[in-house]
């Protein structure tokens, strides 16, 4: 995608631009991490010692070199519950911006591209949409249906979409009168055409700021989600949940939050570096 | 003027009953409440006779405008675990949210309107973009996660505030500071922005070429422009912030509105949970309301929009 949007002096620009780097090594990191999580980890993440509970990381006083960072409460090996929690909360972040991607880009092109009462009808939706409370909403669902991972994505998807659709309602008023949309129609164009073809190739690189945004949001939700003991079911290693199960032990032994909440922090972080690299190149204004 | 107080007003009535509405389908689509209050160990006959005390055997669109006829004259029914009203609950909760939602804005405004401003003057250089860099790790805090690790700094290994609860007002102090991370990011961004274009307009040359001196043009003639757009999002974001609390009062047992929903959410009292999204919405929409209107007496190039 970014090949057929970003010409190619912008590309250019992106790689000289240190935050993107950083952004793009520590995602592309984690990515790597995720996929290849089964042949990396050094032992099974779900596999109990109870004789070798909360045992600090290798580098800090007695530490066992066998466990990088530790055991967990459960003396399960941290590191490789570190590296199975990065592929929760990627997966969760792709798939909800999908999800919230789809609903929302579609609902915010209709309403920008055709105004009039369908657009009333989508900035009614938005209004909406954020006056909810999207946290407790998603508690409240998750605690009646039973927590699983596929409703975590499906809960946060369907209260992640507002920012696409603010901002590709925008964006695509902005380019609905511009000539070479005026061209496409009088060169006979299908009304399908120009929404795929012109419409949203032209809007894509402020929707990948937004998904960057929304993906960083989802990853930080679904850890708050499963902290609060109703996200990822466990024995599932997410960053949230090994914080949660763990904080009774935090006073004495800081590390088992410290080790899962950094990581937490530094994925966020390099997907909002990311964003901001891209927001930057486009001059996308996101501040509101 | 009046026609757009009366058109945004409108709005917020037909949004707030929309909200009411998905509150009600929030709990009858998504799963057999009867089973659900029930419990796992429940028996059939059981099911039938909470379905048969608390009305859910009646047609839904009864069941329906029973609750909404209630609702809007503010009475949300029993706690099924509390046994008392659930009007008197939040009522007895939401000092401490909303205490905790003002000490987490003020927080956020002290430390972004300096930082936004600064940016703005300093637009383009390092400053700017340590500023932006700031707004970043603010965005990507994990709160629970910060909440954690400031109770074990500053409550534990310096012992300087209270670890939990608010039975003195320094135990406001982490949960505030907590809270105020999720604002900053976006208040920042919006100082910076608004500054920089206050600082770009004829009035700011005007005020210059005067030979006012830098701060009276900062303050009286920049900042008030920028502010307009600062005070409504300030307002937008303390709803955010009351309708967040629920992760940050459970990590410090802060006993508000959003301690007392993850309760009753643990407990299947859905009439409690149904209630707090409900009031933590209208909060919110009332809020933007505000903003709106504020933001039309202050600006008048809005009022056409």
């Amino acid at each position: 995608m970014s090949a057929a949007v970003i010409p190619a002096g912008r590309g250019a620009r992106l790689l000289r631009n240190p935050g993107f780097v950083v952004g793009a090594a520590i995602v592309g990191f984690c990515a790597i991490v995720a996929i290849l999580a089964p042949w990396i980890v050094p032992y099974d993440p779900f596999a109990i010692d109870l004789d070798r509970r909360l045992v600090p990381p290798s580098f800090m006083e007695g530490g066992d070199p066998r466990n990088f960072l530790g055991t967990d409460q459960l003396g399960r090996d941290y590191f490789s519950r570190l590296i199975y929690g990065a592929r929760i909360s990627m997966v969760i972040g792709v798939l909800t911006v999908i999800t919230s991607g789809l609903i929302g880009i579609t609902m915010g092109v209709l309403g920008g591209f055709y105004g009039g009462k369908i657009d009333d009808a989508v900035v009614f939706a938005i209004t909406t949409r954020l006056s909810i409370p999207a946290v407790l909403v998603a508690l409240a669902v998750a605690a009646l249906r039973g927590s699983s991972f596929i409703l975590v994505v499906l809960v946060l998807g369907l209260l992640l979409w507002d920012r696409f659709a603010v901002v590709a309602r925008s964006t695509t008023m902005q380019i609905r009168n511009l000539d070479y949309v005026s061209a496409a129609w009088c060169a006979g164009a299908s009304r399908w055409w120009v929404l795929t073809r012109e419409v949203l190739p032209n809007i894509a690189t402020h929707l990948a700021v937004v998904a960057t945004l929304e993906m960083a949001l989802a990853i930080l939700l679904e850890a708050a989600l499963s902290f609060l003991g109703l996200g990822v079911p466990a024995p599932l290693p997410s960053w949230g949940l090994m914080i949660s199960e763990a904080k009774e032990y935090m006073f004495f032994s800081p590390w088992v939050i410290m080790i899962p909440g950094a990581a937490l922090f530094v994925l966020v972080m390099g997907v909002n570096l990311l964003g901001d690299a891209l927001r930057d190149m486009m001059g996308t204004d996101l501040s509101r | 003027m009046l026609r757009f107080f009366l058109r945004r007003f409108a709005v917020a009535v037909l949004v707030a009953l929309t909200v009411l509405t998905l509150a009600f389908l929030l709990t009858r689509v998504s799963g057999d409440l009867a089973v659900s209050i029930a419990g796992p160990n429940a028996t059939q006959a059981d099911v039938e006779a909470i379905r048969e005390a608390y009305g859910l055997n009646r047609p839904l669109y009864v069941q329906y405008f029973d609750w909404l006829g209630r609702a809007v004259q503010g009475d949300f029914g029993q706690s099924y675990f509390f046994r008392d009203r659930v009007a008197n609950l939040i009522a007895a909760r939401m000092p401490v949210t909303v205490t905790l939602g003002l000490v987490g804005l003020a927080i956020a405004l002290v430390v972004s309107l300096p930082l936004g401003i600064l940016a703005a003057v300093r637009e383009g250089t390092w400053i700017d973009r340590l500023v932006g860099l700031v707004a970043m790790i603010g965005q990507a805090m994990p709160s629970f996660w910060l909440g954690l690790v400031l109770m074990i700094v500053f409550g534990l290994q310096l012992g300087w505030v209270p670890i939990s609860g608010v039975e003195t007002w320094d135990g406001y102090i982490l949960p505030g500071i907590v809270l105020a991370f999720s604002a900053i990011p976006s208040l920042t961004r919006l100082t910076r922005s608004g500054m920089i274009e206050a600082l770009a307009s004829d009035y700011i040359r005007t005020a210059r070429a005067k030979g006012l001196t830098r701060l009276s043009i900062l303050v009286k003639h920049g900042f008030r422009n920028a502010a307009i757009p600062v005070v409504s999002i300030a307002a937008v974001q303390l709803g955010f912030m009351l309708g967040g609390s629920i992760v940050i009062e459970t990590v410090f047992a802060l006993h508000g509105v959003g301690f007392l929903a993850w309760e009753s959410i643990s407990k299947n009292d859905f009439p409690v949970v149904q209630a707090v999204v409900l009031v933590l919405a209208l909060i919110y929409i009332a809020l933007t309301l505000f903003a709106d209107l504020l933001n039309a007496v202050l600006d008048p190039r809005l009022r056409t929009a």
